[in-house]
This record gives structure tokens, sequence and C-alpha cells, in this order.
């Protein structure tokens, strides 16, 4: 078996570009990613390549015109554009590059794709069908689309996250024109079947669209193969800037233009394009291309690692996602009897950067809906750790994180007092032989 | 960091954890489903509390609420503990982000509810209950407020009338 070595790293040196004094400067000028910090929170935000940075600064400076423009240096944008769309529609193997939309963020997409469709196709019908381990700005954006009159149905999941296709088939009925489905889930990485989905959508003539936020860049997608007419992604994902996104429209879909105005984009989304960051979502989109199979293999190498560290390491943790079918970067457990801020804080104090689903750490204070649609107890999963990995993260770094958070964990537990009352459990299901405790609700 | 250096502080280095054996009093609030559960021992000597324990399962914040109203209870008469409130905590902490005062802010509830039982336990309780300072009937009669909007809502009621936040 070859030996897997880990993808191009970030270059060390600093970029020329980054100010010195002043607003904006920074007082490191060294790689974020070669300090001892150890960041594995990539869903959230993943560095910018240094390459597509280089790309992005000639379009801050000398071609800052406005792509809309008749003269020479509105050209030059118009020209940039052009390429970067030709750059994205590559990445997901669409037809056209006129079927890439840019936007501002995947949330902006994904907003797009719900009520730009819902709007265009009001007159065919009013019902939309969502699973109910969707991004928030698919949930709300339904929530919105109801109180305007749409009808919508959440589809359940296993408790894997997965949807199943059958229920799909079930939930259209003749009103039916909208299925949007994620392609890869953040919290929890599981891969929902889009292409089983999509072949039910094409045969009964409803649209379908996918957010692939998470997956777009990180692992294949071919929009032909998952038979999706909308498909949302975003640059950050694959160390593209953020500030620029697109929203597949398959050619011939209809949509309805969130933000009215003039005719940029073929007239679908209004206002003057974000060039740099559109140009930096190109060239993130070309080299995560050509990258992809190095990144994938170093990123399950890691994945693998790290989830059999843990559970070798820790008792009582349960593994999230789908055990096949789940995103390489993400290692999502429940550490049972801890709350997941308090070892955030204490990885933190350690310089290792993570996230987790708990209710303490998100500004609503509520458990993360992923979790509770995947029947995982509330108190449960106020214990989640997601670790989401970078293709400059090492194994030393995984072994420094295997190292630092056992002993956190325990320390928590002691002071616990879930735990001291399940230890009592423990000793005598270990005498009966039972397995440890189920994640489920029973 | 969200959090002061007075809330960091006692959440990396909480005092007082632990439990008490044959303690005179344990008071008990929260539930894991809402994130945190904080449980309390308390020994009283002469009407005072000579050693105050707790667990607490949690986030940063209800450590840190823990581990300081365990050092601002201890050597206190029981009607001085029950004075404290949640707010006297969270300004002992040098504050804490508004969306954590009410839901991980229940040291004070947690202390009461352990001073609560000292007074309920058997021997010469009937007794006892009458020396029960008052404050801690009033406390329990104070309503609760909302996490999100911090407006006071009804005991029990399911959503915040201000914002319709599910409580």
């Amino acid at each position: 078996m070859p030996s897997i070595e880990p993808p191009a790293p970030h270059r060390d040196e600093s970029s020329p570009h980054v100010p010195t004094s002043g607003p904006g400067a920074s007082p490191k000028q060294v790689n974020p990613m070669t300090q001892d910090r150890i960041y594995m929170d990539h869903v959230a935000a993943a560095p910018l390549l240094p390459e597509v940075l280089d790309a992005m600064m000639p379009y801050f400076r000398e071609h800052f015109g406005n792509p809309s423009s008749m003269h020479g240096v509105g050209e030059k944008a118009e020209e940039a554009l052009t390429q970067a769309r030709r750059q994205v529609a590559e990445l997901i193997h669409a037809r056209s590059p006129g079927e890439i939309v840019f936007t501002s963020c995947g949330t902006e997409s994904n907003n797009f794709a719900l009520k730009g469709v819902a709007l265009a196709y009001q007159n065919k019908g009013r019902h939309i069908v969502v699973s109910s381990v969707e991004h928030f700005s698919i949930m709300h954006a339904v929530k919105t689309l109801e109180k305007m009159g749409f009808q919508i149905t959440h589809l359940p999941v296993d408790g894997t996250g997965r949807v199943d296709p059958d229920e799909v088939d079930r939930a259209i009925t003749p009103q039916t024109i909208l299925v949007s489905v994620m392609h890869g889930n953040n919290e929890v990485g599981t891969l929902q079947p889009i292409a089983e989905i999509g072949r039910i959508t094409r045969a009964k003539g409803v649209l379908l669209h996918t957010d692939a936020v998470a997956t777009a860049g990180v692992i294949p997608v071919d929009v032909e193969a998952l038979q999706a007419d909308l498909l949302s992604l975003s640059a950050n994902a694959f160390y593209g800037p953020k500030g620029a996104a697109a929203l597949y429209i398959r050619k011939g879909v209809r949509i309805h233009p969130l933000l009215d105005g003039g005719i940029q984009e073929n007239g679908r989304r209004a206002g003057t394009e974000n060039v740099p960051a559109i140009v930096g979502m190109g060239v993130a989109a070309e080299i995560a291309l050509r990258e992809m199979d190095n990144r994938i293999a170093w990123a399950r190498k890691l994945q693998k690692r790290l989830q059999e560290g843990i559970l070798e390491r820790i008792p009582h943790v349960v593994l999230l996602g789908h055990p096949v079918d789940r995103l390489p970067q993400i290692v999502s457990v429940l550490v049972e009897y801890v709350e997941g801020e308090s070892m955030l804080l204490f990885l933190d104090m350690e310089n290792i950067q993570i996230a987790s689903g708990s209710a303490c750490i998100s500004r609503s204070l509520k458990v993360s809906h992923v979790m509770l649609a995947m029947g995982i107890d509330a108190a449960l999963a106020q214990g989640s750790l997601l670790f989401s990995l970078g293709k400059d993260n090492t194994e030393e770094q995984v072994d420094r994180v295997l190292e630092v958070l056992p002993p956190i964990v325990q320390r928590l537990r002691d002071m616990s007092p879930l735990y001291k009352k399940a230890a009592r459990t423990f000793r005598s299901s270990a005498d009966a032989g039972t397995a440890g405790p189920d994640p489920r609700r029973s | 960091m969200k959090y002061s250096a007075k809330v960091m502080d006692h959440f990396a280095n909480p005092r007082n954890v632990g439990t008490i054996e044959n303690a005179d009093g344990v008071g008990e609030v929260g539930n894991p489903a809402c994130g945190d559960i904080m449980r309390f021992y308390i020994s009283v000597r002469d009407g005072r509390i000579e050693d105050v324990k707790f667990q607490t399962f949690g986030c940063g914040a209800a450590i840190a609420v823990s581990s300081m109203i365990s050092e601002m209870a201890r050597g206190k008469t029981l009607e001085e503990a029950s004075r404290i409130s949640n707010r006297d905590v969270a300004d002992a902490l040098d504050g804490l982000p508004a969306n954590k005062l009410h839901c991980s802010n229940l040291g004070a509830d947690a202390l009461q509810a352990a001073i609560r039982d000292y007074y309920a336990r058997n021997g010469d309780s009937a007794k006892r209950r009458a020396e029960m300072p008052p404050v801690l009937e009033e406390r329990r009669q104070e309503p609760c407020k909302c996490p999100y909007c911090d407006i006071e809502v009804p005991r029990g009621a399911p959503f915040c009338k201000k914002c319709g936040a599910k409580i």
C-alpha cells in the first residue's frame, strides 16, 4: 500500500501584501497553520490559500473595475468573472458556466434556491420537501415560506442522520415543486443518497436542490451524477475567501431573484459583484479539483487515527454519523456525562480549537436540531465535540489531541454529578457483561 | 474569549469541588437537557455554613458560578447565605454573557435548595422549619426570567410573551 503524504502545505513565508502597520495589521506574520495552534474547526472557517490571496490582490488594486462598465478596467473584471465561473462550473461538472450564479455566502445560495424556486413555481404548486437535518439557512428559509402560505414537509432521518429515499418518494404530492436535501452534513458528516433521491425527483418532475456547502471542493461533486437541479457551494469550504459562494442552477430551471436591481449574473442576482472574492473562489476551486484525491486520502488517514484514538482512550464516547458514507474530514463524538463548552474551553487553553453542538455554545442555547432529529437524547447531545480536519493538520497534532483530551474529560467527569450516579451503573452492568449505554432514546 | 478573567479563573481552578459525606443539607437544580446541573452539599455548625462542596455538569459559566458561590457562602450564617442572589454571584465574577445570566447562573438556587433541605431534615425538623429565614420562601416566589430577552415571565410559563421563545 502506498504511503499517504500530507497535501501541499500552506507556504511558510508571509504574504508580501499583509500590512505591517495601521488598521488590519497582523502582529504575527507567520502562517497560522504552522504555529503551535492546533486548528480543527475547518467547517466553521478554513484558512485562505496563499496562492488564492495572490490571485485576488490585483483585483483590489489595478483591476478594481466594475464588470458592468464598458471600458477597459471594467472589462478586465468581467474577464475575471468569466474565468472564475468556468473554474467553479468545472469543480461541480456543470455543463455550462452560465449555470453558475455567484452569491455572497452559502446562506444566500440556500435562501436563493428555496425562495427563488418557490416564487417562480408557486403557480404550479406550493409544497416543498426538506430533510430535518438541514442547515439553518434552509430550516429558517422554509419557516418564512410557511408563513407565506407554502406547505413544508420535514423528512425524518435515521440514527446515522440519513434520509430514506423512499420517504422522499412518499412525501412528493402533485403540489410538490421542490425537494431540498443537503449533500453532506456539517455536524456529523453523514452523506445523503442524493443520486437516488435525484432519480425519484427527476421521474416525478420535481426540482431537487442540494446544499453542498460542506462537500463541494472537499469530495467529488457532480451535478449530473447527483441529478441535482440546484446546488449550493461556498468558497471557504475549500480554502477560498469568505464572501464568495455560488448557486448552480440547471439550464431551464426558473428562479425569482432575491435581490432586485441591475442585470448582473444574467438578471438573477443584482448588485455589483465581489470580484476579488469571486476570483479567489475560482482559483481555490481549480486547486481543490487538482488536489482533491490527496486531500481526501490525508483527511481519511487523520480521521481514522483521531476517532480510533478517542474511542480507545476515553470510555463512554459515542461516534456520530454514518459508518461509511461520511465526509472524510469530520469526527463528531458525544462524550457522556460532560458538557461540550467546558471541554472546548479547556482545549482552547491547550491551543486546540474545535467546535461542539452543545446548547451552551449556540447563542440560542438550543441543542443541535441535527442531533435531536437523529434521535439523540438532548442531555447526551450536550457532550458533543466536533473536529473538522484540514489539509494542514498533521498526525502529530492528532496525537497531541489524543494526549490532552482524556485528562480534560476525566477532570470534568470527576466534577459531574451525572458521572457519579452513572458510575454505579457501570459497575453493575460490567458485572452483567452488558454493553455501554445506547445514545438513542428508547 | 467571551468570559471575564475571573470566570476563567474559577472555571479552570474551581474551588470546593466534591461531596460531603453525611452533609447536613443537599440541593440540586437544573436538568441535563438544558445543559446545567448543580448539586450543593453543606455542613452547618452553630447556624453557620462550615463547609460547602459542589458537583456541576455544565458549561464554563456554570462551573465558575458554582465555584464562586461556594466561596461566598462559606462561613456565612444560613440567613446571610440565603440572601446571596444569582445576580450577586454574576457581579462577583465581573459579569456573565447575557445569554448565560439565567441559564447557567443557578448557583444561588442550588445553595438555597441545600439550605432548605437542611431545614427540612429529620429530627427536630418542625422546629427547624420554623426557624427557616423568610427570605428562602420569598426567593421561591420570585418570578423567572426569559433567558433570551431578560424580561420577567410567570413561573411555569411555556414561552416568553415578549420574544415567543420556548422556555
